[in-house]
Order: structure tokens, then C-alpha cells, then sequence
């Protein structure tokens, strides 16, 4: 087994909103008498059926509640089991599943209020990621802005599967929002059921839309590079999260292959796929989808052709790996320290700074000066 | 992949300086609107005139995106005689059969009934279709065989059509496209599964078609090039679909080919297929294996567009966990993106798995050695 070092940056950590009544004390009146009024139901997302092995390892299970729901064992089985210095909490709770913006924006901003309040205030390493309303990019606009005065929040988080590419030029004053205010965008599997969750249409089983989510990653690195996000906003960084990263090599190759062929089409991708690649997108690591012989995989990093490329992630308490094999079998020490410290704090420029209220030195006994002090 | 105006003889080399191969996607085209007529009955000729083909997508003519090169295709290939690329057996046969020795070729037509609304209509221009291939392809020129098409969303119908060609020499194999009404798992699929493995013949998926579904799982991207890198996702998902469904438990007998989608990603759909399982196995109680096994068990793979890495290394690790024994040398002629026999695989390769490649798989798989 590959050891967790001290100090390393958890990417992919899921708090749960115990139920949609959670959220009430963060609505004002009108919201909170809608979901009252309405008997409206907790917003629990196919991606994810509570009781689906994917769902929760079977020892992080709690006897009772959400898997993910309480501090206390998050604290126990992930934050402290690992030694982690910054954990970032993604939310999955389901509000981007309403067609309503009004009360997407709503939710969201529930969400992100109920964040802070019982996650990032009871936990001085943990950071969070402003959920966003995406089906009006104006209220998404003002709730990143809103929220992106806690220096805690260091992204926004966006569903892989949505009403459009991400790439789409509508989309785009997000972007510039993230990178104005030195946010990175993580896009996290899955889908806000707007569309099939599949590019083929509906299939039959949970373990379909679950295998599906790679894809779904695929077709939007894609938008997102031959629109030419990166050429405006060649500073934002965008992490894909759970998304599994051992396609992307042979993806890659496709790319590259058509971009070379049929980049008339989009003259203003400056660069090869590749490059964008390097310089702009991360993956986290959970979960690896390869056979458990170092030997493959440690092909599959040399085919990546980077060591940058992925951000620790335990995809706590999603159930992607036993014991604490959160790293795989054979890493090099180099690798683990890449990609536990050098690779997240690298991506997430609001790691470095020093926190609301907290001295940087005594804030972080890990990194002492040297990453505590950068802006 | 060609580009754009490169000179190309149209006889690069002499015909036995060449290794035989297989060609195993080879797209022939009508040279006229009318060409089917023949083999349709006469009730549909004024149906196609007044409505045309009602298909799963708004454009009455051409494709939702433009493609890179009109149809698709090289601009060398146009026949001398008239009509688009890939409508003329000799000039066929003068650019591509003849100087690339290609001893088997594997006529995947687009473009039929397929993806049509109107299930009566899909049926009677895949039966053309099929009609069509024997008279204008392979019944005069032995190396050509077809590819039976079929009314895919009508399954009874797909499943007849199957039966009535069903040991024709001119066919070696069905002929479905990725993108449907639904995954291609679905149940609504399986008579044409049922009728392939009663006919012995395997089941083509090639990348494309309509099937009113948005081609991302995020909806409508803009670009032909994402339609086109596109192409393997959705396959992905069709064989997953596929896979999952338990087809190849109900068919133990079936092969399928991937046609034009790519293999490269063959190796990491696989393992997550497996770990998912791992995973989640209870709701899928009908399949006895690691998924990754019955894609190892039945699924071939086309070649072109081969994937191209910067290091050939690589594209041999890839191919080792493919597999050299499931892969099918293919050009896509006369479309644009066509890969050249000639400079498609990197030196290093092994005679047997060279000959494997080109030709040997195909034969074994198509039931010509």
C-alpha cells in the first residue's frame, strides 16, 4: 500500500444536507413557506441513491442519517485518518435538479450559507465550493461574488451533466467571475437530470448513469477547450472531480487527432488539446479506474505525460477504495507528494492565502512560511 | 488522416508490392437521389418526394453539423463519371481496392433507413438498401461484402429483414449505428441481436446517427469536431449499455464490431465497468462475469481513425490491453478522414500481429479464411 503523507490537500470531500428542512433557518419567509406549504420532498439526486454501495462505504455508513452527514465522523475516518491539512467540501445536495431558477437560487444559496455555518466555522481545515443556480448565469454571477468574500470558498462548483456544454459561450461570465476572484471551477460528477444521462439517451440501471459520468467528463473537456474558454481566461484553472482520469490519455489522442484535422473550424484554439490540458484542467484522483497492478498504472502516468495533472482526493464517503488505500499500490514518494501538496495548492490559489482571521503562521504548522504567506 | 489537398496517384504502387489486406469500412454511396427507386415500391418514391425521410433530427437536408469536407469525403474521390465520392464501383476500385490491395472489403453504407420516425419507410429503404449492395457492389466484385441494414427501431421488423438475408455470402455482417432512440442494450434491440446470432453474423456498431436524443448527456455542443471526438462517447455508452443489459449472456454466440469510434478507450471503459460492478453488482443480477470479460469475449474493434499518440509505446500498451487478436484494419474510404494502409501502424510490429491486423482478424471474424 501507498502511504497518505502529512499534510496533503483532500480535493473531493461530500458533507451531507441531512434534508432539505436543514436548510430552512438560511430561506427567508416566502422560500421557507414554499417548501413548507408545498411538502416539498428532500432533494436526494439519482447520482447518488442514498442506500447505493457508491454512496457510502459500508464502515463510514452512520447508524443513522446521511452518509457524510456529521463532522465528527468525517473528522475521524477522513480528515485526521489521513493527515489532511485542507479538505474541500463539494456538496452534492440536489438543488440544481429544480427547473426553477428562482428557487434554484434559493436553495443554493441555502447551501451555501448552511456551509459555512456547519462545516468551515466547526472545522478550521476545511474549505468549501459556492453551488451555483447555473441556469441563470446572472444570479450565478452575484452568488460566487457573494460568497467569494469568505476566503474560504476556493471554487465554484458545477455539475458534469447539465442544460448545456460548459463550454458554451453563455457560461462564460462564470468563468470570468472564477478567475476574477481567484476561484478555481470544479465540475463534479453528476447530472441535473435535464437531459438523459447518457449521450445515447436513458438506460436501465444506476451502474449505467455511475459509468456514464466518464464520458460525460469527456464530451465537456472537449467543449471547453475547442470553444476557447481557455484562450479568455487563460489564468482560471478547472478540476474535474470524480470523474476518473485513466481516459485520458486515449481521449486525448482522439482530440489531437481531429484538432490537427478540422481546426479550421475553431481557429482560435491557439494551442493542442494537450497543452490546454496541462496548463488549465486537473482531475482528482478518486476513483481509479484501472486494474490494481502497479504496473498499469504507473503506464497509464507515464501515457498522462504529466505528474501535475492530479489533486488528492479521498471522494469521501463515496465508496472508492477500503482500508486506507486511499493512494494506489506503487506510487512513487515524488508522485504522492505531487499530488497530495505541490498539485492541490498549485490549483486552489486561495489555499495559500491565510484564512479569515487566522495569523498564516500559526495557521498552518504544515507548511510554515512557505505557503502560508503567498497571495 | 489525409489532408486537405495532398497529391495522391491514383496509383501509389504496384498492386503486388502490397500486402493483401482487409478493408473494413468502406462507405458506398448512391450517385443519384433516384439510385433506390429500383428496389423500392413505388408508393414510397412519391412518399420520399412530398415528405422525404422524417428522421430524429430537424435538417431536411444534410447534417445538423457541417461536416469538414462536402459529404464528409476526400476531394480526390470524386468519380470521373459524375456523382459523390464512393458512388462508382470501377473509380472504387481504381483509387482504393486495386492499388491498396485490399482483398476483402466491408461496405458499411450510410445514410439509409436508419434513424427514420417512420418505422414502415426505415424498413423499406434498409431492404433497398440491402437489395441495392448486392446489385450495384458486391455482386460485381467478389472482394466486396455488405453489411445487412436494418429498421432499427423496429425491432420484428430489423429481425425479418436479418432472416430473409441470412446465408447470403453477400452479406458478412448487421449493420446498426451508435447513436438510437435508446441504448443499444435495450430491449427493444434484442430481436436484432436474436436474429444476428441465429444468422451467424456479427452486429457492426458505427459511430452516428439520430435518435432524438442530445448527443452530449449535457445537451447540444456546437462544433463538428465535437460531433466527431463525440463519436466515442456515445459508443461508450452504447456498449456499455450493451454490456450491462446482458446481452452477451442471452447471446453467448454474438460478436459485435465498433465500427469507426476509436479503441483506445477500450481499456479504461473497461476497468470502470469492472469496478463499478465491484461496486454494484446486486442491480444487475443477470451478468456472471467482470463486464471488461464479455467486451474481451466479443467485441472487435475498426481501426481507423487510429489513435495517435506521440509516443508509439504507447499506442502498443494501449493495443497490448486491447488486444492484437480484436482488432480490424479499416481506411473509412472514400471519407476524409481516411487512414492510409501504407502509414497507419508504427514500425516495430510483429509479422503475425501485422498480419493480424490487416487481414487475419477480419477473416476469422467474417468466416472467409
Amino acid at each position: 500500500m501507498t502511504s497518505p503523507i502529512a499534510g496533503g490537500v483532500d480535493c473531493d470531500l461530500h458533507p451531507a444536507v441531512p434534508h432539505l428542512t436543514s436548510l430552512l433557518p438560511y430561506m427567508n419567509d416566502y422560500w421557507r413557506d414554499q417548501v413548507t406549504t408545498r411538502g416539498m420532498t428532500d432533494l436526494v439526486s439519482q447520482s447518488y441513491p442514498l442506500n447505493s454501495p457508491i454512496t457510502s462505504r459500508p464502515d463510514w455508513r452512520p447508524a443513522k442519517g446521511k452518509p457524510g452527514s456529521d463532522l465528527e465522523d468525517m473528522r475521524a475516518q477522513a480528515l485526521d485518518r489521513f493527515g489532511i491539512s485542507y479538505g474541500i467540501c463539494n456538496p452534492l445536495y440536489g438543488v440544481q435538479m429544480v427547473f426553477s431558477e428562482d428557487m434554484a437560487d434559493a436553495f443554493c444559496r441555502a447551501l451555501n450559507d448552511w456551509l459555512v455555518k456547519e462545516w468551515l466555522d466547526k472545522d478550521t481545515r476545511l474549505r468549501g465550493s459556492i453551488v451555483i443556480p447555473v441556469q441563470s448565469i446572472e444570479k450565478s454571477v452575484a452568488e460566487i461574488e457573494r460568497c467569494a468574500t469568505d476566503k474560504r470558498f476556493v471554487q465554484v462548483l458545477m455539475l458534469v451533466m447539465g442544460d448545456m456544454p460548459l463550454g458554451k459561450r453563455a457560461y462564460w461570465p462564470i468563468y470570468a467571475a472564477a478567475e476574477r476572484l481567484g476561484l478555481a471551477i470544479g465540475i463534479h460528477a453528476g447530472s441535473n437530470y435535464h437531459n438523459p444521462p447518457t449521450s445515447v439517451g436513458w438506460g436501465s440501471y444506476h451502474i449505467e448513469d455511475y459509468v456514464a459520468q466518464a464520458q460525460a467528463f469527456q464530451t465537456q473537456l472537449t467543449s471547453l477547450i475547442v470553444e476557447g474558454v481557455f484562450v479568455r481566461h487563460p489564468n482560471l484553472k478547472m478540476v474535474m472531480l470524480e470523474s476518473g482520469f485513466t481516459w485520458l490519455p486515449s481521449y486525448l489522442w482522439r482530440l489531437h487527432k481531429f484538432w490537427r484535422g478540422i481546426r479550421m473550424e475553431t481557429p482560435w484554439v491557439d494551442r493542442a488539446p494537450q497543452e490546454i490540458v496541462r496548463s488549465n484542467i486537473r482531475f482528482s484522483l478518486q476513483p481509479v479506474d484501472a486494474p490494481p497492478d502497479p504496473q498499469t498504472l504507473n503506464r497509464l502516468f507515464d501515457h498522462m505525460q504529466s505528474d501535475e495533472l492530479l489533486l488528492f482526493s479521498s471522494d469521501y464517503p463515496h465508496w472508492q477504495f477500503d482500508g486506507d488505500a486511499v493512494l494506489p499500490e506503487g506510487m512513487s514518494p515524488d508522485l504522492v507528494r505531487k499530488i497530495m501538496i505541490d498539485n492541490p495548492l498549485a490549483t486552489y490559489g486561495r489555499l495559500k492565502q491565510s484564512a479569515l482571521g487566522h495569523d498564516p503562521e500559526k495557521w498552518n504548522p504544515v507548511f510554515g512560511e512557505d505557503h502560508a504567506q503567498t497571495k | 488522416m489525409n489532408v486537405q489537398f495532398r497529391d495522391r496517384p491514383e496509383q501509389a504502387s504496384p498492386v503486388h508490392a502490397k500486402t493483401a489486406i482487409a478493408d473494413c469500412d468502406i462507405h458506398p454511396a448512391r450517385a443519384t437521389k433516384t439510385e433506390l427507386y429500383p428496389y423500392l415500391a413505388k408508393r414510397w418514391h412519391a412518399h420520399l418526394e412530398t415528405y422525404d425521410k422524417h428522421p430524429y433530427q430537424g435538417m431536411m437536408e444534410g447534417p445538423p453539423y457541417p461536416k469538414a469536407q462536402p459529404n464528409a469525403s476526400r476531394r480526390d474521390a470524386y468519380p470521373p463519371e459524375g456523382g459523390p465520392q464512393g458512388s462508382s464501383l470501377s473509380f472504387m476500385q481504381a483509387q482504393h481496392l486495386d492499388p491498396n490491395n485490399v482483398v476483402l472489403g466491408v461496405l458499411n453504407p450510410l445514410a439509409t433507413g436508419q434513424g427514420i420516425r417512420n418505422h414502415d419507410l426505415s424498413a423499406a429503404i434498409c431492404s433497398a438498401i440491402n437489395d441495392w449492395q448486392i446489385e450495384k457492389w458486391t455482386g460485381k466484385d467478389s472482394r466486396l461484402k455488405g453489411s445487412v441494414v436494418v429498421a432499427n427501431e423496429d425491432g420484428p421488423a430489423a429481425a425479418a429483414e436479418i432472416r430473409k438475408r441470412a446465408g447470403d455470402k453477400n452479406f458478412v455482417q448487421v449493420l446498426l449505428l451508435s447513436r438510437n432512440v435508446e441504448p443499444l442494450g435495450q430491449r427493444r434491440y434484442w430481436p436484432i441481436y436474436e436474429a444476428a446470432e441465429e444468422a451467424r453474423l456479427p452486429v457492426g456498431v458505427h459511430a452516428f446517427g439520430f435518435g432524438g436524443n442530445p448527443i452530449t448527456a449535457s445537451g447540444w455542443p456546437s462544433y463538428y469536431i465535437e460531433e466527431m471526438v463525440g463519436h466515442s462517447q456515445c459508443q461508450q455508452t452504447a456498449l456499455a449499455s450493451i454490456v450491462l443489459e446482458g446481452v452477451f449472456e442471452r447471446h453467448p454466440r454474438l460478436k459485435m464490431v465498433m465500427i469507426e469510434a476509436g479503441f483506445g478507450w477500450a481499456p479504461s471503459l473497461s476497468w470502470r465497468l469492472d469496478k463499478s460492478w465491484q461496486r454494484l453488482r446486486s442491480e444487475v443480477p443477470h451478468l456472471k462475469r467482470p463486464p471488461s470479460e464479455y467486451i474481451r469475449d466479443h467485441i472487435f474493434w475498426t481501426t481507423q481513425p487510429m489513435e495517435d499518440p506521440e509516443r508509439r509505446d504507447h499506442l502498443f500498451e494501449v493495443i497490448e490491453w486491447v488486444g492484437w487478436d480484436k482488432l480490424l484494419f479499416a481506411t473509412d474510404y472514400p471519407h476524409w478522414d481516411y487512414d492510409d494502409p501504407s502509414r497507419v501502424l508504427p514500425a516495430g510490429v510483429s509479422d503475425a500481429n501485422r498480419e493480424a491486423f490487416y487481414l487475419n482478424n477480419a477473416r476469422k471474424l467474417y468466416g472467409l479464411a
